[in-house]
């Protein structure tokens, strides 16, 4: 089963890779880039068959150690 | 005064942080990361510099879930001394004993120079010797140091003087300017400026000895 977590830095908490990107999209002349944010993608292989089974274990993963909550959110697809 | 040095893959400020705590008068051993225990009657844990195990994922992710940090994170609750320096306070915010987090430098870039910090407690072991609002020049050497926590736990931070230090002029963008913080018990210090890289006259000033001497002394008395 695969599973696939999105990491993003919560609202509120400046991105300054996000702003760089985007004034490079603006230099690159992309006009009406009104903001970036830049998150991570992690992509999991289980051996675990049950679904609800792997998204439970999959979001005590994110709390442990793949996303630190006090500054980022996830979110958990299981495929 | 017995002090432990932990040492990640990827650490480079450990032998510094030995020879500086050595200095001060402590008996220092070396730590490897996949050991389990922190050898018996260890006072204080220094958590050096670097970059363990690349940064990958997070600054002090993967340390922060290393075996000996189990170890460290019990010698913490039980009252031990912790003291984490640059890539050591992040490893100290992702093991939650100290609280915020380190964010990518504002200005984007790795900074490298001397800055000037503000002693803003005198009231820890490691401060003691400083006078409270003196300022002290020790060098910064990171990408990411821009201190970042929510208002609740800068307003606790600020109400129980648990901030160490203070840049005088931020160089990366950290909420109000802190470079070092305290735990509640006082005991756990985090700070992004490198004491151990002023510490003795060949480095250009010994302002960070006296956070050495301070603790050693502190821990040698008790």
């Amino acid at each position: 089963m695969k599973a696939r977590v999105h990491v993003m830095l919560k609202a509120g908490v400046l991105d300054p890779q996000g702003e760089a990107v985007r004034h490079a999209l603006a230099q690159l002349g992309f006009d009406g880039v009104e903001g970036v944010r830049q998150g991570k993608v992690i992509e999991l292989d289980l051996a675990e068959t049950d679904r609800a089974k792997a998204e439970e274990t999959v979001r005590e993963m994110c709390e442990k150690l793949l996303a630190n909550t006090v500054i980022e959110s996830y979110s958990v697809e299981i495929a | 005064m017995k002090a432990a040095v932990v040492v990640f893959p990827g650490s480079n400020c450990d032998r510094d942080l030995k020879v500086a705590l050595e200095q001060a008068g402590a008996q220092v051993s070396m730590i490897w990361h996949k050991d389990t225990d922190l050898p018996s009657g260890i006072d204080l844990v220094g958590i050096p510099g670097g970059f363990s195990f690349g940064d990958y994922l997070r600054c002090g992710a993967i340390a922060a879930n290393s075996p000996i940090c189990r170890s460290i994170i019990s010698h913490a609750e039980k009252g031990g001394y912790v003291l984490g320096i640059c890539n050591g306070f992040q490893v100290l915010t992702e093991t939650g004993l100290l609280p915020g987090v380190l964010l990518r430098n504002a200005g984007l870039k790795y900074v490298c120079k001397a800055v000037d910090l503000k002693v803003e407690t005198s009231d820890s072991a490691y401060t003691s010797g400083y006078a409270k609002g003196a300022t002290i020049t020790i060098p910064i050497a990171h990408h990411d140091g821009n201190y970042f926590a929510d208002t609740d736990t800068l307003a606790r931070l600020n109400g129980d003087d648990r901030v160490a230090f203070r840049y005088a002029k931020n160089p990366n963008g950290s909420v109000e300017d802190i470079a070092g913080i305290l735990s509640d018990n006082r005991r756990v210090l985090g700070m992004m400026p490198h004491p151990e890289r002023m510490a003795d006259p060949l480095h250009g000033n010994t302002e960070g000895r006296l956070l050495f001497e301070s603790v050693v002394g502190a821990l040698e008395r008790a």
